[in-house]
């Protein structure tokens, strides 16, 4: 194409909800289509496992259907006989036994066979007259379209079999989209709807690449290989720009990451105070594909690793075997730095069909997390036995999620100990002395952590879901959202306390709430005695910055004052005067953006 | 053994999916075959979609043939139903 030839440039503005600028190709995800590819099948064999794959898929396709009838609200509920009619379609010959049939007798590949009963089905629709009756064979291409989906999808194949880095343009996103995209090749996300809470923005931020959402019509702009600017850090996607912008934004780009290169340079000290004190800076992290980052950044360990993604990603829940893979990497990539994996902190109602439960009316307080696992010692016992397993291959830690008590602890405790005897009994090697540590984010696990410290190995403090729990306010809610404060009062002594009661017991106690990663609140935390901080990998380099700034001579001292001061104003007002005394950079603007993004990360 | 029997599709809305549903379901609860012929056109009555083809609004007469050994309690509850105008709410 030549230059006269371009279209004119064009610029959309949506929310930007991951900082960055990127400069690349488009890469359209189209939800309704999946691309058919014709084979030919030489042996019996082949044909006999092409027809058990295509069942495979329908079966699948049902499942997920009857997963989403069984959580459509009650007001739509007498709409859910359209899900019964997908379901028959799924049964019915001319959809199913053709297609079986035509794999038979013509070797082809179930996509193929599908194709074919989809076009003669299209054929014998065209000819009715009534127009009503006419229109239902888009359910039948709505029913064909999630078989085919399946099928993919056993495959492992990615769905879009990306070969070059792209961005990513999409109407949304959900996990299974995600989830089957290869990550690396993923240079942003823009998409039509969603907020600061959307998957692409919570997997973008993860993955550190910019990603811009609630444009509204992007889809219907682009195509793909479209020329796009995104600019993750204003909400700015230009569409066909032209040489003048793409410099403009280059420089931009530049700028930005002479900015962040300077701090990132200094990200391999250790995070020492000025006279001497040194704690350890970690990350928390998502996905195997993030170890990279966190390495580059100088995470000394990964202080979370959260494990939810392997039971959202797919139908089923994942197998020892691959929960084993990815731990066991983990660690190897990480070794000799601890890997902290969090047992699954999900209630049922995100989990896939078959472990579900009922709808519950308030999920924050429901069954989820360690009182899920109890409740499905099979779910659980899989995934402790993934993680003992793995522990052989490096430094791995296991700490479990949403404890309250001591009792709940103790019964945690008792199935990993017998998960520990089956593998031993049965020769496979483990760490025995792996660390177990309990996740402090209930209130009552606050009261009674002089209690829990006798038992545990370590404590991780999960400040976003303990400010949450106890100040009664679901941060999600608009209307209270502004009462979410790490600075109050009574937030800042439960944290003092846990650090207290665990340094009296002689164990470990870490931070792994967003506020490791804000500057703001270093300070105070290194005052406190806390002897990790875990954060989003990219902050790592600032706050270690921080670290290096101050001593702990004075964060003492500052604490002492700040434990006087009686409201979270004032507390957040003497900490942003003192800070700016200090380290006179974080007021800059730019540090801020970065600041934003993780205010924006969804609480999990 | 083999029963044929005409009948005339009064509701509102005429063979539409739920209705065509409707009489998969009585299809499948029986061990007999359940055929549905209007004009020449003959369609499955165990398959949603081949009913569909059929394309019957209010007012079609088909023929209901009903081919196995409970072919006659087969007939029955599908008349039954056709009468009922498949509980269709007006």
């Amino acid at each position: 194409m030549t230059k006269d030839q371009r279209e004119k440039p064009k610029k959309l503005t949506g929310i930007a909800v991951s900082p960055g600028i990127v400069i690349g190709k488009a890469r359209l995800v189209d939800r309704s289509r999946v691309k058919i590819l014709y084979q030919y099948l030489i042996d019996e064999k082949q044909i006999k496992w092409e027809v058990e794959r295509f069942e495979e898929a329908v079966r699948a396709a049902k499942k997920q259907i009857i997963a989403i009838r069984e959580k459509m609200p009650k007001q739509i509920q007498e709409h859910s006989f359209i899900l019964d009619t997908h379901l028959m379609i799924m049964d019915d010959s001319m959809f199913h036994d053709a297609t079986v049939e035509t794999i038979l007798k013509e070797r082809i590949n179930a996509e193929w066979a599908l194709k074919k009963s989809l076009q003669k089905i299209n054929k014998l629709f065209a000819e009715i007259e009534d127009e009503y009756v006419k229109e239902r064979v888009v359910d039948v291409e709505y029913v064909a379209e999630r078989v085919l989906r399946c099928l993919a999808g056993k495959e492992q194949e990615s769905l879009f079999e990306i070969k070059e880095r792209v961005i990513i343009v999409a109407h949304e996103l959900s996990p299974a989209d995600t989830s089957s995209i290869d990550i690396g090749k993923i240079m942003g996300f823009i998409t039509d709807v969603g907020g600061r809470t959307s998957h692409a923005a919570i997997i973008a931020q993860s993955l550190r690449i910019p990603a811009v959402v609630g444009l509204e019509s992007v889809t219907w702009e682009v195509q793909d290989g479209t020329l796009l600017i995104v600019d993750g850090y204003t909400g700015e996607v230009i569409i066909n720009p032209d040489d003048n912008l793409i410099i403009q934004y280059q420089e931009k780009h530049l700028a930005q990451k002479e900015l962040e290169s300077s701090i990132l340079r200094m990200s391999h000290l250790p995070a020492k105070t000025v006279d001497g004190y040194k704690i350890a800076v970690m990350a928390n992290i998502e996905f195997l594909e993030e170890v990279a980052a966190a390495k580059d950044h100088g995470a000394e360990g990964i202080g979370l690793y959260r494990t939810e993604y392997h039971y959202l990603r797919g139908n089923e829940l994942p197998g020892e075997e691959e929960l084993f893979s990815d731990y066991k990497e983990m660690a190897e990539l990480m070794a000799p730095y601890p890997v902290t994996i969090r047992t699954l902190d999900l209630g049922g109602d995100r989990l896939s069909p078959g472990a579900g439960t009922k709808t519950e009316t308030n999920p924050a307080l429901g069954l989820r997390a360690i009182r899920f696992c109890l409740k499905n010692p099979d779910i659980f016992k899989t995934q402790l036995r993934a993680i003992l397993r793995a522990s052989a291959y490096g430094n791995i830690q296991v700490m479990f999620p949403m404890i309250s008590g001591l009792q709940e602890f103790l019964d945690t405790h008792a199935i990993l100990k017998q998960v520990m005897g089956e593998l031993e009994e049965k020769g496979i090697a483990f760490d025995r002395g792996i660390k177990i540590g309990i996740m402090i984010e209930i209130p009552s696990a606050v009261s009674v952590a002089d209690i829990l410290a006798k038992h545990a190995d370590f404590f991780s403090i999960g400040t976003n879901d303990l400010i949450q729990y106890a100040l009664a306010i679901d941060r999600i809610n608009e209307h209270v959202a502004f009462m979410y404060q790490p600075f109050h009062p009574a937030i800042l002594r439960m944290i003092q306390h846990v650090v207290k009661v665990g340094k009296e017991a002689g164990i470990t106690v870490s931070l792994c709430g967003e506020m490791a990663g804000d500057p703001l609140c270093t300070s105070l935390l290194l005052g406190m005695g806390i002897d990790e901080l875990s954060l989003n990998a990219w902050g790592i380099p600032a706050i270690k910055q921080v670290i290096r700034s101050i001593s702990m001579e004075e964060s003492k001292a500052d604490l002492e004052r700040i434990l006087e001061l009686d409201t979270a104003k004032k507390v957040r007002e003497f900490i942003e005067q003192r800070m700016s005394q200090l380290i006179p950079y974080l007021g800059r603007k730019d540090l801020n953006a970065e600041e934003g993004s993780l205010r924006g990360r969804a609480q999990r | 053994m083999e029963l044929i029997k005409k009948l005339k599709i009064n509701n509102e809305l005429g063979l539409h999916a739920r209705a065509a549903a409707k009489i998969v379901e009585v299809a499948s609860k029986y061990r007999s075959k359940l055929y549905l012929r209007k004009g020449d056109q003959e369609a499955d009555g165990s398959s949603i979609l081949s009913i569909l083809t059929l394309a019957c609004p209010k007012g079609t007469e088909i023929e209901a043939r009903a081919v196995g050994e409970d072919s006659e309690a087969m007939m029955e509850a599908l008349s039954d139903l056709v009468n009922r105008n498949f509980d269709e709410e007006k």
